[in-house]
């Protein structure tokens, strides 16, 4: 009887415990959201707020955000600076990773290694390291040179991603279309891709979100022309906190989970296709 | 080796991106460690002052050769804007150059000439009599350094030419370091701690509730640091949410809010929060691995709970807790964000301080020296993941 109390005291305690994790895990980003439409310059929840009197919620942050043409500018960067160096990444990575696949591969965990190392070296020593080299190049404070690290820092991600659904990929396929009088060029194009589409387009959106969420080499690196979200949120952050930064928070977080849900969709998919 | 068929195939389909890594990526941490070891500005800038100081031994006086090139190669740079590269370095070797070297390249143009050159510059500042200002100039004038490296380490060159460590309270980047590495220990070891009961809970719950609470978990990993990093902010600071919960609820008084941010308590909070999905992710797909009956056969085998986690589930789950840890703790140690912008004073690492050197003091050498000291530790860590985990296990969401 003992024993058993003894156990149970120890599941709840279990279940408490994991309880506490997940608010630690998960908290912090949802007491943004309505902060985020606070009526007033603060921090904390009003006392209207916790009344939930209408007037004190406002989205007088969010035009502020929408009116300022820092923001929309600073989007507009992250948003060319981001797709260019995804599709850069992603071509390349992609066929990275298809080389790394084949069974032929010489030198498979060299080469991995290298191809992955901008994903776990310390970012500081990247951004100053690239701020000294494309200055010296001239490519300092340009457009060229944020795309090209940034596509560096998100190929791993489609390397990875990519890696991995060829692992399920069944490469008599290849064989098949071969028999059947296709080109290499052809069976790629006609029976690989469609079938690695998935991860190809996660590994993407990976790389994407990596360049979208990057902010010490454009502060190293980047210009007053080349101000991106995540730039203009660093010197909001530093300078003057105002809770304009809480509804860009708000955008990015949705942004996030429109990502997660993307990925987790393709990767269904990618799954049912074996 | 040869290199046909599908051999050559694989490799050529690797080579843009290897080629692609290597300009972008692998060519600036080149350019960036080689400064930590090669100055060739003082050298480029009065390259006949340091011949003319080529003999001289530090006794006494330099000849007047050296005195005449100086003379004329200061205000040459100055016109040529390219003083201040020499003035930097000397003036970290000896303080008050960066002065004595500006106002003589200014001055000694207009300066009368006392007969010689040795007069002329003594007479505009009294430094130019002194040998170490002279010692000062031969040392920054060489092209291979390991004075960073020196400095870095916390060592000094002593006197007799030996080399030993700095007094106690001059060393600032041993320490340093060792903080960086006690606090992603300590995140590390935190991370594991709150990860391993969760991922547990994820791997053993059914289908429909895992997935929910595996969400709970993907949510932070994919939402921007930045924006994690200002919730914890309003979270934590003076003014913010739970503070003002714990004054609400008359738990703290008004005057006593507790400092929880712009130090370290703030550095280690947000970088465990953001480092968590990297641990319970590993952990998660090793437990999902291991079938609920080993421990019901533990069990049945007469193990009570304790020794059944001990002796069956723990050791299978050892690779999970390879990989999530090392993964965190490389990440740790390279940590900059967060503690720049949550650390406050006592919250900072060595990724700060290297930092600071680039944008604050411009003592460019330093920095490097400390990053390929930060870069080595990184990969020796590397190394040891591929070796043990294997880079083509990582995982990602």
């Amino acid at each position: 009887m003992n024993a058993l109390l003894v156990r149970r005291a120890g599941h709840y305690g279990f279940i408490a415990f994991c309880a506490a994790a997940f608010i630690f895990l998960v908290a912090p980003i949802l007491v943004i959201v309505p902060l985020s439409f606070n009526a007033e310059p603060y921090f904390t929840f009003t006392e209207g707020m916790l009344r939930l009197d209408p007037d004190a919620y406002s989205l007088r942050w969010y035009r502020n955000v929408v009116e300022d043409e820092a923001w929309s500018r600073a989007l507009v960067n992250s948003l060319i600076i981001g797709s260019a160096a995804t599709l850069l990444a992603t071509a390349l990575g992609t066929l990275a990773a298809l080389g790394l696949a084949s069974p032929a591969m010489p030198g498979r965990a060299l080469i991995t290694g290298i191809l992955i190392s901008p994903m776990v070296t310390p970012i500081i020593i990247v951004a100053v390291g690239m701020f000294f080299f494309y200055s010296s190049i001239g490519l300092g404070q340009s457009y060229t040179g944020l795309i090209l690290a940034h596509a560096a820092l998100g190929a791993p991600f489609v390397v990875i991603t990519v890696t991995a659904t060829l692992s399920g990929f069944d490469r008599t396929l290849l064989r098949a279309a071969a028999s059947l009088g296709a080109g290499p060029l052809r069976s790629f194009f006609r029976v690989q891709l469609p079938l690695i589409a998935p991860g190809v387009f996660s590994g993407g959106l990976f790389a994407f979100a990596t360049s979208f969420d990057e902010v010490v080499v454009v502060l190293f690196m980047g210009g007053l022309e080349q101000r991106t979200i995540p730039r203009q949120m660093w010197s909001g952050i530093r300078e003057q906190i105002s809770p304009s930064i809480l509804a860009v928070a708000v955008f990015l977080i949705a942004f996030a989970v429109l990502a997660l849900f993307t990925v987790q969709w393709l990767r269904q998919r990618s799954a049912e296709a074996r | 080796m040869q290199l046909r068929g599908p051999r050559a195939t694989a490799v050529a389909l690797t080579l843009p991106l290897l080629a692609f890594i290597g300009l972008s990526f692998v060519a600036p941490l080149g350019t960036l460690l080689s400064k930590s070891a090669y100055e060739p500005n003082v050298a480029n800038i009065l390259p006949r002052t340091l011949a003319a100081l080529d003999g001289w031994d530090g006794d006494g006086l330099p000849p007047e050769a050296a005195f005449a090139s100086l003379a004329e190669e200061l205000p040459k740079a100055r016109q040529e804007r390219t003083l201040v590269r020499v003035a930097g370095p000397v003036n970290r070797l000896k303080s008050g150059m960066r002065r004595v070297l500006t106002r003589t390249a200014r001055q000694v143009e207009k300066a009368e000439y006392a007969g010689s050159w040795r007069e002329t510059l003594i007479g505009i500042n009294p430094a130019w009599q002194e040998p170490d200002t002279w010692l000062a100039i031969q040392a920054a004038g060489a092209r291979f350094t390991l004075r960073h490296y020196l400095q870095a380490l916390d060592l000094e060159r002593r006197p007799d030419g030996g080399i030993g460590l700095r007094s106690e309270e001059s060393r600032i980047y041993m320490p340093l370091l060792w903080r960086t590495l006690l606090v992603s220990l300590g995140v590390t070891l935190l991370c594991l701690a709150i990860g391993y009961p969760i991922a547990h809970l994820i791997a053993t719950s059914p289908p429909k509730r895992s997935n929910l609470l595996l969400l709970m978990v993907l949510v932070p990993f994919w939402t921007s640091l930045l924006v994690r990093t200002t919730a914890w902010i309003v979270l934590l600071q003076r003014q913010g949410v739970i503070n003002s919960l714990l004054v609400a609820l008359g738990i703290t008084p008004d005057s006593e809010r507790l400092e929880m941010i712009y130090n370290m308590t703030g550095t280690f909070t947000a970088m465990t929060h953001v480092l968590l999905p990297f641990m319970v992710l590993p952990l998660y797909s090793v437990m999902r691995s291991i079938p609920p009956t080993h421990m019901a056969a533990a069990a049945s085998l007469g193990a009570n709970p304790v020794q059944g986690f001990m002796r069956v589930y723990l050791p299978q789950t050892l690779p999970g807790i390879g990989a999530g840890g090392l993964l965190v703790f490389i990440l740790a140690i390279g940590y900059y964000i967060t503690p720049a912008l949550v650390g406050g004073r006592s919250g900072q690492l060595i990724s700060n301080m290297i930092a600071y050197h680039v944008q604050t003091s411009l003592n460019w050498g330093l920095a490097a020296a400390l990053s390929s000291i930060l870069l080595v530790a990184v990969i020796g860590l590397y190394l040891i993941y591929s070796r043990l985990i294997g880079i083509d296990r990582m995982r990602l969401g």
